[in-house]
């Protein structure tokens, strides 16, 4: 025999103040845990969605990004002549020597500086990263000091809009084009000619080499091939690896950071479930006493009291969930400690962290509730209806 | 005294409801201060910083260094004292995880420039002596058991290869807030390295550190240094330490930001759980408040009651709190080891913790208070809890 669902509803629907202050407290421990791993999960999308599976970027070793990496122009050369390399419709082989440095913009508003990555890019370089389009202006003429820039950075950084010149490396750059990445990585990047780059930087030799590879499958033999070979410093990694481990740092901390804040937090939200459900079963000693007369077993009794401590759960974590939902509206933009560059993402809510706050939500109700439910369930029936 | 008195009755009626009460009060204020210390610490580094020096580096970027010729011209200028340089390594101790930060510096001009980094005289003069010495703070030397006299191997990332020091001396600091995470090695030795490896490279370095003779003349010297290298090759960018600092915060603001946010919420929620806690504690003594209005006592006095009694308990729970958060900060700066190098509990973050708790009591008694002044007698006595 069990108790009617509409009885514990009634019971959760019956006291408003505390009902809303309760799960508001729950809400707003699950608006923190749901918010922080969203925004985990967006820095994760944001890297991994940068690379492209066929695509091998190759950088020296030991480099963890092409910022400290350097290939010199035989190293260069030697990777150019690998097999593997896809050709393209020009016949051309598909490889992109790029020259990656950092440089200090100030933020619009704030006049803040921060690090923005400048890539020098090669035609090919484009046609290796189809994500890339232009949103508004046009491509930057090869051997002029003309620019393009991420939209992230063109809305967040002074001088970095269409029609706006920045200085940098004793010249000006004038903003000819602002492109849209789809939201990666290179919307948080600037985007010049490769050789003007390597002139107005004194560099000698690129940062990185991009290529496609002609059948993917073949990876681990050309990374094999650049690995071995004795001419060459360098590592090779596949587009997507290379992306995803710039994250895992950044990610990590804030994931960890988010969940012992919430965890912690939760302590609090579970003591005002415990308020609530012990004076819930005080008031109601003499109607549990009824409910026992009539035949109702403990563990009904148990049970009515979880659930009614589920229902605040429940309640505060749609609650909390629905605010979360509406931070996927903003966007973000820090640096990553691991290339010490700017870098923009979303709040990303994906099923895995809709399912994990509602049972974070049940589990707060659920330890909140426990006792109470346990000492509802051991009262006697004579001592229970004689305290009405 | 009856006041206090009834007060005190009061609140210990409910010994459960009140404890818990209490224990929910303790954990969001120890939450809230362990938050602010962690926003204190990544302050700490320009907290630390001397007024009187300043930074040069690379107009473009830190990733730009700059030819060490300029140390002569940057000794030229009207106001400087003294000139030193550093650069930054990014090598990995054993694995990626034992991040510290490592620099190669001009060590006799750069140890005399930075006196909070207390070295004994036949330390400093081991490692004067030694190519391939190094020094290492106090908390790192700990976190990892090195002690004098052992190697070190790092594994270069900006510079390849793998580079063994030999450890010849452990710095402790001034005070406090001195950072004792961080190793210095000989910029001669990195450059002996650099000019084989690469040898337009060279003869370079990331920043060069300017001493004062008079730290108000910061503005001055600092254009007067830029303007001599304005249009070269290499412009120069120079600031005070302090300013240098709090460049690397302000790029990680959106995080900060985040923390100080979510240092507010946890004093929302525990708000909601005091005011629940008040609130249904009024409602069950209607009869009572309407008694004693009954027998005379003013509106005021009854919400003065359920005032005191909300403020008392989170004041209480405030205090716990605080004591707590000491213990717990230490220990989480164990844990942390070099990730932050400097970690303590401000006296501003406790009476901000004694502020909040002061603010939590007082917020949460509001409605139950205001719904008990103006409850009629009679309603109240008709109540049953």
């Amino acid at each position: 025999m069990t108790i009617p669902f509409s009885y514990i509803l009634r019971n959760v629907a019956a006291r408003r103040l505390t009902t809303a202050l309760t799960a508001g407290g729950m809400a707003l421990v699950v608006y923190v845990f749901a918010t922080v791993l969203m925004l985990a999960a967006g820095l994760e999308r944001t890297l991994v969605a940068t690379g492209q599976e066929d695509n091998v970027v190759v950088i020296r070793r030991g480099a963890q990004t092409e910022v400290q990496s350097g290939v010199d122009r035989v190293q260069a050369g030697i990777v150019e002549s690998l097999a593997d390399i896809a050709v393209g419709a020009d016949g051309q082989k598909q490889v992109s020597k790029e020259t990656v440095v950092l440089i200090n913009l100030p933020k619009r508003g704030s006049n803040k500086p921060s690090n923005v990555v400048i890539r020098g890019v090669t035609p090919t370089g484009l046609v290796l990263r189809p994500q890339v389009k232009l949103a508004e202006g046009r491509m930057f003429r090869p051997g002029t000091a003309e620019v393009i820039a991420g939209r992230a950075i063109a809305s967040g950084f002074q001088g970095a809009g269409v029609g706006e010149t920045l200085r940098f490396a004793s010249r000006d750059w004038t903003v000819v084009g602002v492109f849209d990445a789809g939201r990666t990585g290179f919307d948080s990047e600037i985007w010049g000619d490769a050789e003007q780059m390597l002139q107005a930087f004194r560099r000698l030799g690129f940062s990185a080499l991009v290529f496609r590879l002609a059948d993917s499958e073949r990876f681990d033999a050309a990374r094999k091939e650049i690995e071995s070979d004795p001419r060459l410093t360098l590592e090779a990694k596949r587009e997507t690896r290379f992306y995803a481990d710039q994250s895992e740092a950044l990610s990590k901390f804030i994931s960890y950071l988010g969940t012992s804040i919430s965890v912690i937090f939760s302590i609090g939200a579970i003591i005002g479930a415990m308020i609530t459900m012990y004076a819930s079963v005080a008031s109601r000693t003499a109607e549990i006493g009824t409910l026992r007369a009539l035949g109702f077993p403990r563990t009904a009794i148990l049970v009515a009291f979880l659930v009614e401590s589920l229902l605040l759960g429940l309640l505060g974590g749609a609650i909390g969930l629905a605010a979360a939902s509406f931070m996927q509206a903003l966007s973000i933009s820090t640096m990553n400690f691991q290339t010490f560059a700017e870098l923009a993402f979303t709040f990303t809510l994906t099923p895995g962290i809709v399912a994990a706050s509602l049972a974070f939500a049940l589990v707060m109700g659920f330890v909140g509730g426990f006792l109470p439910a346990a000492r509802a369930a051991r009262l006697k029936i004579v001592d229970a209806l004689r305290a009405a | 005294m009856f006041l206090l008195l009834l007060v005190i009755k009061n609140a210990f009626r409910h010994k459960l409801r009140t404890a818990l009460t209490i224990v929910g009060v303790v954990v969001a204020i120890t939450a809230f201060g362990l938050l602010r210390t962690i926003v204190d610490a990544w302050y700490a580094g320009a907290n630390a910083s001397s007024s009187a020096r300043l930074v040069t580096r690379s107009s473009v970027s830190l990733v730009f260094s700059l030819p060490l010729t300029y140390a002569q011209k940057i000794r030229q200028v009207p106001g400087v004292r003294g000139v030193s340089w550093a650069n930054w390594f990014g090598g990995v101790y054993i694995s990626e995880r034992n991040f510290f930060p490592q620099f190669a510096i001009d060590a006799p001009t750069y140890l005399d420039m930075y006196p909070e980094f207390i070295l004994s005289a036949e330390e400093r003069k081991a490692f004067l002596t030694d190519r391939t010495g190094a020094i290492a703070g106090r908390k790192l030397a700990d976190q990892y058991g090195w002690k004098v006299g052992d190697q070190i191997p790092l594994r270069g990332t900006i510079y390849t290869g793998t580079w063994t020091f030999n450890l010849r001396g452990i710095y402790d600091g001034a005070d406090q807030g001195t950072d004792q995470s961080s190793m210095f090695f000989h910029w001669d030795l990195l450059n002996e390295k650099i000019k084989k490896l690469y040898p337009r490279r060279g003869d370079q370095t990331g920043v060069f550190v300017v001493q004062l003779s008079d730290p108000a003349q910061a503005a001055e010297v600092s254009a007067a240094i830029d303007a001599t290298f304005r249009n070269s090759l290499a412009e120069t960018l120079t600031e005070t330490e302090k300013a240098f600092q709090l460049s690397f915060v302000a790029m990680t603001e959106a995080i900060l930001l985040a923390i100080r946010a979510v240092s507010f919420v946890v004093i929302v929620i525990i708000m909601a759980v005091v005011a629940n806690t008040m609130a249904m504690t009024a409602r069950e003594r209607g009869a009572e408040y309407a008694t004693l209005k009954a027998i005379g006592f003013s509106n005021g006095f009854v919400a003065l009651l359920i005032f005191a009694e909300s403020i008392g308990i989170a004041l209480l729970g405030g205090l716990l709190g605080i004591a707590l958060t000491l213990p717990l900060a230490a220990a989480f700066a164990d844990q942390m080891g070099t990730l932050f190098p400097i970690f303590f509990v401000s006296g501003a973050t406790m009476l901000m913790q004694g502020g909040a708790a002061l603010l939590v009591g007082t917020v949460a008694a509001v409605f139950p208070a205001w719904r008990t002044a103006r409850l009629r007698i009679v309603d109240g006595l008709r109540a049953v809890a």
